[in-house]
């Protein structure tokens, strides 16, 4: 060690010891995310390239620092954070009921901040320091399935009602996740997933708005509403078809820039990059995407401790579920939810969710060197 | 370390455990990745042409420039049919949201009637999609402005300026031009779609050489290419094709001559058909009271169609074409041909006692004309010589004749409709009313009566085949083929026959009053006087009631020394040739050989009716209004079309056309 770095005194020690893979991928997704967005705008850092490589910036930073913690500052940090957040949710239901009207965002000075999507990593944080804390011989009791349950049905309950159904199946997926990684008999599993399935119709026809039926039927048959929600299906796909396997070539795009691809710069990014790049642009982001959720699983598997071991997967697979979701949205593979392509898409929430998972994954990762 | 306690071990598995569940979902993470990748391909390569034609459809706005229609020109050049620049408004039905507004409001803007608004409504229902309904045409210019100014506020509405068809003379024309209008949804659908006819102001013929001459006088469209947003504005125009107009179609009708004879039929119901016996030119084919083509291309209103629907005299029915009328007496040449041409003498003679005994009928002349010849008979239109003449060469031999001289037949000629009429025959009866030819029925024939149906076309041509002697095909677009002689027919005995005509006209004959009041050029003709029922009291004259009076026949040919017009003029009802159908195709005829002394005459004559056609119509119009309760149209402005380009003046010597005995 001294010996490499007495060899390499050129660079820095922090900066050495930053995860530098990890990092270039980020930076590589989300400097195509600023080429889109400035394609998107017809060829103009304003409105969104700019305010896009000010955010990554930022948050890019903010993923740094919190690479500079320690496993047991996340592991001390997960209840509090996760009751924080919480309260943060009640917050904004109550602030909603009094301004009548939905509400997602609580202010905060200059900056909006969605306790939505904060939760998403906190509430893997908090299922990961409880299992980590549950002793193994605990795994086929009760005891580790109940309080999870309520740890993931909270805020789901508190999400569900904004109503935002994208970020409160993220929520879902990311807890179950991390119960199935904790190790609770497969039969749980299959169970529930049986019980899902009875359960979809039901939870249509009852729980969902009728703008969310109606995106889940037009996702269904697109053509049957080819002006309404099935339009920005047809578009996307459009879009994507018409690019081939090289693209139209940057800036040549035409659905975006003619306008026909509604929602070019957020929720459907993928299909103004890939009518410009083509087949080749979107399997090598796809790719960038896979490499980066496996790097987070890798950084799980290396991990010492359960917590280090399910908050790491965890964080992946909320990562994960964003870029899937998104795309199979893109593609019309799956309904109209407003679910953005991390890093790419334009828009805060997002992008800072993503990186503090990444902040999150990079100290963890940290925590695995220093210990071997 | 080495004896692991159930606690560790269970850690341990737990460990096994995350690490075969966590390969596991990052396996499954990246079939879902794998999978995506290849939906993506499938989309972007395998469909790749689809979503790009789609993609072009999306970004290429395709906008038709309408092809100017062709001109209907006469044989100098002068237009029967024209464009005139135009604003209109149209309502597109798929962009209309609240039709009963929008109505409302351009009834208050371009101040529609009544009338106009019904047929609007009813237009709207019959339309679909984005074929578009004539509000309104012929707009003036602050009108016009005045619906473009609000048309942010009227979706659905669609104001263009384009052009509109217009004919310079009007009624004159009705018939032979026919008329355009708004292509309906069974022509859209026959075209195979094409979007032109969803194009608004665009026309199609609906009748008449508007109709047949359809495909060279609508041309090509042009077609603009743009780039636009999804918002529909213009980013740029790609490429512009031209359009290319229609043709012009050169008839061989003389305008004047049409008009003029239109104009000459006054306000009696029949038709004149003029023919250049040298080649077949149509040179005129009125048929009266007709239409006003303008008002049936800017969308006519129920009133209006109403109003000519209910005319006894059928202004709709093109008469030259589609009247079928027995040719009467004028059928007489035929059966003096076919006489000759079976051997008759024509020296020989027969006694007219006043009519031909049959058996125990009595078959009547329309007088005791004493000893008479071919010449004579023609001349003085002696039924008995002819009786005689048909019952000694039978029937078929003079079905046969008139066969060859143009009559059954129907001619090659660019119109929607004509008649075949009828020439019968031994055979025709038997097939057609299942009995045998009699007697009776050939002496029927030989007159012009009976079974026998000509329409004034078939006259013409017939006479143009007499004055000439060759097989005269009328036609009505320019070439130039001279037409061969008749076959099987001496052109000795036409001499004859036209020497006879010459007699009826200008010697002691049924039509003194059709002789030329020329020096150097006479007329040869024949008249007709044809009954219309059998009527008990004899003669249908000024007794009964119009629709139960003879129509009055005239076939004839100028000069007689060598023909180079012929013509044949039907009035309906005008209870006899000589007296209602000779002057007035000998007055066309003059108007060939001295336009200025036929349009002297005309000039008086419609001082007499009471103004022009147009006049006329405006007036009838207004009366039959004011009967049906409806409110007055705004008076016509006080122009007429020039009548005829060197009108005479008021002092024209009244050729006196009263009512003079037949």
């Amino acid at each position: 060690m001294t010996i490499i770095g007495s060899h390499d005194s050129v660079v820095p020690r922090p900066l050495a010891e930053l995860p530098w893979g990890p990092i270039l991928l980020v930076l590589a997704i989300g400097g195509l995310g600023l080429a889109v967005l400035y394609s998107a705008a017809g060829g103009s850092v304003e409105p969104w390239a700019g305010n896009h490589a000010l955010r990554f910036t930022i948050f890019l930073l903010m993923a740094l620092f919190l690479s500079r913690l320690r496993e047991k500052h996340w592991q001390f940090l997960a209840w509090p954070a996760f009751v924080a957040t919480l309260i943060g949710l009640v917050g904004v239901e109550a602030l909603g009921a009094l301004r009548g009207g939905s509400q997602r965002w609580l202010s905060l000075g200059p900056i909006n901040i969605q306790p939505s999507e904060i939760m998403k990593p906190v509430l893997v944080l908090a299922l990961a320091k409880f299992y980590h804390v549950l002793p193994a011989g605990e795994l086929r009791k009760l005891i580790a399935v109940w309080p999870p349950l309520v740890l993931i049905g909270l805020p789901c309950a508190l999400v569900v009602i904004q109503p935002d159904l994208g970020t409160t199946v993220a929520l879902a997926v990311g807890g179950f996740s991390v119960m199935f990684l904790a190790g609770l008999p497969l039969r749980y599993f299959i169970g529930a997933a049986i019980a899902l399935a009875a359960l979809v119709p039901v939870a249509f026809m009852f729980l969902l708005e009728e703008y969310q039926q109606n995106r889940v039927l037009t996702f269904l048959n697109p053509e049957n509403d080819p002006l309404g929600t099935g339009y920005h299906i047809t578009q996307s796909k459009i879009a994507i078809g018409s690019g081939g396997l090289f693209g139209k070539g940057y800036l040549e795009g035409t659905q975006s820039h003619l306008a026909y691809l509604p929602e070019g710069h957020t929720d459907f990014v993928f299909a103004t990059m890939a009518e410009e790049f083509g087949l080749l642009g979107g399997v090598l982001l796809i790719l960038g995407f896979a490499l980066m959720i496996r790097w987070g699983f890798r950084v799980g598997q290396r991990s010492a401790s359960n917590f280090g071991r399910l908050a790491a997967s965890g964080l992946a697979v909320t990562i994960f579920f964003y870029v899937a979701i998104n795309l199979m949205m893109v593609m019309g593979l799956a309904p109209v939810v407003g679910i953005p392509l991390p890093l790419v898409s334009y828009g805060g929430s997002a992008m800072m969710t993503v990186l503090i998972c990444l902040g999150i994954l990079m100290s963890l990762d940290r925590e695995n060197r220093i210990r071997r | 370390m080495k004896l692991t306690g159930p606690m560790s071990i269970s850690e341990n598995m737990r460990k096994m455990m995350f690490t075969r569940r966590s390969m596991l979902l990052n396996g499954a993470q990246l079939g879902i990745a794998g999978l995506l990748a290849a939906r993506m391909g499938w989309i972007a390569i395998a469909e790749n042409e689809q979503w790009q034609l789609l993609a072009e459809s999306n970004r290429v706005q395709l906008s038709l420039i309408p092809p100017r229609r062709g001109w209907i020109v006469d044989r100098s050049g002068q237009p029967l049919a024209m464009n005139r620049s135009d604003f209109r408004v149209d309502l597109i039905p798929d962009q209309l949201r609240e039709p009963d507004r929008v109505i409302a409001a351009l009834t208050d803007l371009l101040d529609l009637s009544e009338e106009e608004v019904t047929r609007i409504r009813e237009d709207l229902d019959a339309a679909s999609g984005y074929q578009p309904v004539q509000v309104a045409a012929g707009l003036e210019w602050e009108q016009f402005a005045a619906v473009n100014v609000r048309l942010p506020e009227l979706p659905g509405v669609s104001p263009l300026q384009g052009f509109a068809r217009y004919y310079p003379t009007g009624a004159a024309v009705g018939h032979l031009a026919g008329y355009v209008g708004t292509p309906n949804r069974e022509e859209y659908l026959a075209s195979g779609k094409n979007p032109l006819f969803l194009f608004p102001g665009f026309q199609v013929g609906k009748d008449g050489l508007e109709k047949t001459l359809e495909p060279a006088l609508r041309g090509e469209p042009g077609a603009r290419r743009a780039e636009v947003t999804a918002r529909g504005d213009l980013v740029r125009e790609l490429e512009t094709r031209e359009d290319h107009p229609g043709e012009t179609v050169r008839l061989t009708i003389d305008a004047g001559l049409q008009e003029f004879a239109a104009r000459r039929l006054g306000d009696e119901s029949g038709a004149c058909v003029v023919l250049d016996c040298r080649t077949g030119d149509v040179l005129a084919m009125p048929s009266m009271p007709s239409f006003d083509p303008n008002s049936f291309s800017d969308g006519i209103s129920h009133a209006e169609w109403n109003m000519l629907s209910a005319d006894e005299r059928v202004p709709l029915r093109n008469k030259s074409l589609l009247g079928m009328y027995p040719p009467g007496s004028t059928f007489k040449p035929m059966t003096g041909l076919a006489a000759l041409a079976n051997g008759v003498d024509p020296a020989e003679t027969v006694f007219c006692p006043g009519g031909y005994r049959l058996g125990n009928r009595f078959f009547r002349c329309l007088g005791r004309h004493g000893t008479m010849n071919l010449h004579t008979a023609i001349a003085r239109s002696c039924n008995t010589y002819f009786y005689t003449m048909a019952r000694r060469v039978g029937i078929d031999a003079i079905a046969e004749v008139s066969r060859a001289m143009g009559l059954g037949e129907e001619y090659p000629l660019p119109v929607p409709n004509q008649n075949y009429g009828t020439v019968p025959d031994s055979r025709w009866v038997v097939r057609r009313h299942n009995r045998e030819w009699t007697d009776a029925d050939t002496l029927n024939t030989a007159i012009g009566q009976g079974y026998l149906l000509t329409t004034p076309l078939q006259l013409a041509v017939m006479s143009a085949r007499i004055a000439s002697g060759r097989t005269v095909l009328p036609r009505l677009v320019r070439e130039a083929v001279p037409p061969p002689p008749v076959p099987g027919i001496d052109p000795a005995h036409i001499e004859l026959i036209r020497a006879g005509m010459d007699e009826v006209v200008n010697g002691a004959g049924t039509a003194p009053r059709a002789r030329l009041p020329l020096d150097d050029i006479r007329l040869g003709g024949k008249t007709g006087t044809a009954q219309v029922v059998n009527l008990s009291s004899g003669r249908g004259g000024m007794g009964v009631p119009w629709k139960y009076r003879d129509h009055g026949l005239f076939v004839c040919f100028a000069p007689v020394e060598q023909p180079r017009y012929a013509c044949a003029v039907v009035v309906e009802h005008g209870m006899s040739g000589g007296r209602a159908a000779s002057p007035v195709a000998s007055d066309s005829l003059l108007y060939l050989f001295d336009r200025d002394q036929a349009v002297e005459k005309l000039a008086a004559l419609e001082e007499g009716w009471g103004g022009d056609i147009r006049r006329r119509m405006a007036r009838e119009e207004a009366v039959w209004r004011a009967a049906h309760d409806l409110p007055p149209l705004p008076s016509l402005p006080d122009v007429s079309p020039p009548p005829a380009e060197q009108a005479g003046g008021e002092n024209g010597e009244s050729q006196g056309e009263g009512n003079p005995p037949a």
